[in-house]
């Protein structure tokens, strides 16, 4: 059995799941069915200044069939009173302390209301601080959460005044509404901060209802712009999380990623790019916190077969593998292969590819069934009829370079090589 | 142990002649199944669909909250796609062919998802299609059934006056007469004949008999056009001793008198023979039981090899508690004052292949006698030999022959049963819409629009929108 446990900053938790800072967090009752259900840990639900929240606060993107694809939330911090949440924080510490308790801050923008806060959370024993720069609905109308995030000097000065002021572990988590992520997490870094955590919400419109013409969510026949997460998410999650971990600055801090976490998969994935705690917040909501059970048996399983003894073994470990384009392979090529003994003659493969591809595909007309096959000399190799194929391992890339030497883009113009003719 | 009606309560009636192919409940349950559909290009689906459905493309509009859309798509290819979704032996066509058979999983309920998309489109009236500006052409079409009626909905859509000649006091065909109850309701028939003629410029005049009321030289007289659409009728005689006994009835006169009667009226025997395996032979044999009869032995002289049915159709008569003697074939209908008392049956072998590459069962010395008392012959039907001969059409065998939708008559065009012997409604649908397409051919009747003018480039300033006032 491999050891799942996490480590982050001292911070230590029996698993890297955490739930993130939202409505699963915010308040005693519900964080405490998630530390019966298994969760490592939690980020309390943002602590800051006095809101009120609006009904309804949800909307989602549902795909064919499947719901909630994306998810959408206008909710803004805790608008419970602040003694009540440390009271019930302090409570949730004492009867579960081998979770990791981190406290999600949002304070008024003056130094002396973040020290305030500081010293007050850190009374009640909780293990780290999450600084929310990254809420992009309500907040930011008042200079907060991702009006801080999206302004790399706004984003120091305020690490610096929490700096100052704390004595526990600090995470900065960062905004995915801006065009790069890693000027604020730089900014974050030099300011001292001891981690960072991403991606926050992404900004969004999830549809308009076409009866009524307001987009959701529907409050009082108005809508506002709110922040986008759960699977839809992941793959821009993914991305910036990535340049988090290339850049000289930020990868020196530990990261806890967040955006779209719905398996262990979603999570050795985030990993696999540099995260050491992952947070999940949507898959939650969606299905009640028991998905933390296969979470940790799938972790733990595929780590027993790569023969990973601890997460530390292979945080971090694709991160080389992304690179610049002009320094991929050109001679690299592969090809499309049909398994004739596997394929159901949908014409899926056909169609993509006669339509929007490289007409590499020969149909061969029947009656009811139709035969394809690939025109291997036409096949650039792009994947798309493996995508769309539903059934598994029917089509294949199969090699087939170009030459045996690395080739990429700079060496392919210095050489004068050929472009296509056709 | 005698022929009666009235064997069942009326609850029991009911529930034995419900929908034997219950609808979707709702409409999540359409959508799980719609969203499964992989939208295969050049679908087996579709290519299995006599009438040429685009099954993917309605399926994927059920997806799409198009249901208008959908019952479009399946209502411009065949007009009698809501009757369709409820009898086709999809099994056959296109759930048969679905690639998730391939797969070895379960196709995708097309004939349901068809339903649900028409099922509306039908209750309230959707008005999907227009007729163009009347041509003062004028066709006359004989028999308002699923030939006559789906070539007069393409005709009329066309601006042709047509008026169809129906000998039954209801339209709708053997949809309307011949088909079980627990598939089609007299009420779903009618409704279906309502809507394919609310597109309007379609007068049917009913109990008008060719042959009898109006000949086809006068049809040829009064109008541009003639469609034949007059089906089979008339069951294949058995041929053998007895067969004039009380007790011995066609299968379509059987279910002619159960889809035009109250299931009460319908007299059933207690121990029934039916002879043949077809669709209708199901059909006759399932709801003889569930009339009330004790025995439904069904009598078939091949094997489970050659059956005509489809193994769908044989499971429901097996799971209605018929039973079914292979390789027998009836030889003398037994009688006591005029009454079937019996059945006796040659025992069979099967011989070499006949024309249909079927293998031909050849007579044993060996009989054996079924204690009856009703037989319902269900060997086949055959076409209007006399009348198609007395109007000198060229015909094998009673089957008028066609080219192109032309008969051998100037002027006169057929399709359908009458055509082909008798095949599946969905069969008939096609030859209809093949029959109008002849005919309007014929009729020149078909007009080139003329391309959109092209627009000069200043039209295109002042096109974009103005957006709403946010003051």
């Amino acid at each position: 059995m491999a050891d799942i446990s996490a480590n982050f900053l001292g911070i230590k938790s029996p698993n890297p799941f955490w739930l993130a800072s939202a409505p699963p967090t915010d308040k005693k009752i519900n964080v405490l069915r998630a530390f019966e259900a298994g969760w490592g840990g939690v980020v309390w639900k943002t602590l800051g200044s006095q809101v009120k929240n609006v009904s309804s606060r949800y909307s989602a993107v549902n795909y064919n069939g499947s719901r909630i694809m994306g998810f959408n939330n206008i909710e803004l911090i805790s608008d419970r009173p602040l003694d009540i949440n440390l009271r019930e924080i302090e409570e949730c510490i004492r009867l579960f302390p081998d979770r990791a308790m981190i406290v999600s801050l949002m304070a008024d923008n003056t130094r002396e209301s973040w020290h305030e806060l500081i010293a007050k959370v850190e009374d009640t024993g909780a293990h780290g601080f999450e600084l929310n720069f990254g809420c992009p609905h309500g907040m930011t109308e008042r200079g907060m959460g991702a009006a801080v995030g999206q302004d790399p000097e706004i984003a120091r000065m305020v690490v610096e005044w929490v700096m100052e002021k704390a004595t526990i572990p600090v995470i900065t988590k960062l905004t995915p509404n801006v065009h790069s992520v890693v000027p604020t997490g730089k900014a974050a870094v030099e300011a001292g901060t001891n981690a960072l955590s991403l991606i926050n919400t992404i900004q969004s419109v999830t549809g308009v209802d076409l009866d009524t013409f307001v987009p959701n969510p529907y409050v009082a026949g108005k809508s506002v712009f709110g922040g986008y997460c759960g699977p839809a998410v992941k793959p821009i999650a993914l991305k910036f999380l990535a340049t988090i971990s290339q850049d000289p600055t930020t990868r020196q801090v530990p990261i806890s990623g967040i955006g779209g976490i719905s398996t262990w998969k979603d999570a050795v994935e985030f990993m696999l790019l540099g995260a050491t705690t992952l947070q999940v917040c949507t898959a939650a909501m969606k299905h009640g916190f028991r998905i933390v059970e296969d979470m940790c048996e799938g972790l733990n399983n595929w780590m027993d077969e790569k023969g990973f003894a601890t997460i530390n073994d292979f945080i971090g470990l694709s991160v080389p593998t992304l690179t610049h384009w002009e320094d991929l392979d050109i001679n690299y090529h592969h090809v499309a292969h049909i398994n004739q003994d596997k394929c159901i003659h949908c014409g899926l493969c056909y169609i993509g590819c006669e339509d929007t591809s490289h007409q590499a595909i020969n149909l061969s007309y029947g009656k009811p069934y139709n035969t394809y096959s690939i025109k291997e000399e036409e096949c650039v190799g792009c994947n798309l009829c493996q995508l769309i194929c539903p059934v598994e391992q029917c089509i294949t890339m199969v090699e087939q370079r170009k030459g045996d030497e690395y080739l990429n883009w700079k060496d392919f113009q210095r050489l004068g090589l050929a472009l296509n003719d056709h | 142990m005698s022929i009666q009606n009235n064997r069942l309560a009326p609850e029991a009636y009911e529930r034995n002649f419900s929908d034997v192919h219950p609808p979707f409940d709702k409409k999540e349950a359409a959508l799980v199944e719609a969203n499964r559909c992989l939208f295969c290009y050049d679908a087996p689906c579709m290519k299995s669909c006599p009438t040429s459905i685009d099954v993917p493309k309605f399926i994927k509009q059920i997806t799409t909250d198009n249901l208008k859309g959908s019952a479009h798509t399946i209502l411009q290819s065949n007009i009698f796609g809501g009757g369709c979704s409820r009898v086709c032996p999809v099994e056959k066509l296109c759930e048969g062919s679905c690639v998730y058979n391939l797969m070895h999983e379960a196709p995708i309920p097309i004939a349901k998802l068809q339903r649900y998309a028409t099922e509306r489109a039908i209750a309230e009236k959707w008005q999907l299609f227009e007729r163009k500006p009347s041509t003062g052409k004028k066709v006359a079409i004989v028999g308002a059934g699923p030939a006559g009626l789906s070539c007069a909905h393409a005709l009329s859509a066309q601006g042709i006056d047509v008026t169809v000649f129906e000998k039954e006091a209801r339209g709708g065909g053997l949809m309307t007469y011949g088909i079980a109850a627990y598939k089609v309701t007299p009420r779903f028939c009618q409704d279906e004949v309502d809507f394919i003629t609310s597109l309007g410029g379609i007068t049917i005049e009913y109990n008008r008999e060719l042959g009898r009321d109006m000949s086809i030289p006068q049809l040829q007289d009064g109008f541009d056009a003639v469609f034949l659409g007059i089906g089979v009728g008339l069951a294949r005689q058995l041929g053998i001793p007895g067969e004039h006994l009380d007790g011995v009835v066609d299968a379509i006169e059987f279910i002619y008198n159960l889809r035009s009667t109250s299931y009460s009226q319908v007299a059933v025997g207690d121990r029934v023979a039916v002879i043949g395996l077809g669709m209708t032979a199901i059909d006759a044999a399932t709801q003889a039981k569930r009339l009330g009869a004790t025995e439904v032995t069904i009598v078939y002289r091949r094997t489970q090899e050659e059956m005509p049915c489809t193994q769908v159709e044989l499971d429901l008569a097996m799971l209605d508690g018929c039973r079914v003697l292979w390789l027998a074939a009836p030889k003398e209908v037994l009688g006591a004052d005029g009454n079937v008392t019996g059945l006796v049956c040659s025992e069979m072998e099967l011989g070499a292949a006949d024309s249909s590459g079927r293998r031909s069962p050849v007579e044993t010395s060996r009989t054996f006698a079924l204690d009856v008392d009703m037989v319902i012959k269900a060997a086949g039907q055959m076409p209007f030999q006399s009348l198609v001969d007395a109007a000198g059409l060229e015909n094998k065998g009673g089957r008028i022959v066609q080219a192109n939708g032309a008969t051998s008559v100037a002027r006169v065009f057929a399709g359908g049963d009458c055509v082909n012997g008798g095949r599946e409604v969905v069969d008939a649908v096609q030859a209809g819409k093949d029959g109008a397409a002849a005919i309007l051919d014929y009729l020149r009747a078909t007009e080139i629009t003329s391309p959109d003018t092209a627009m000069e480039p200043s039209a295109f300033n002042n096109l974009a929108p103005a957006l709403p006032d946010l003051s």
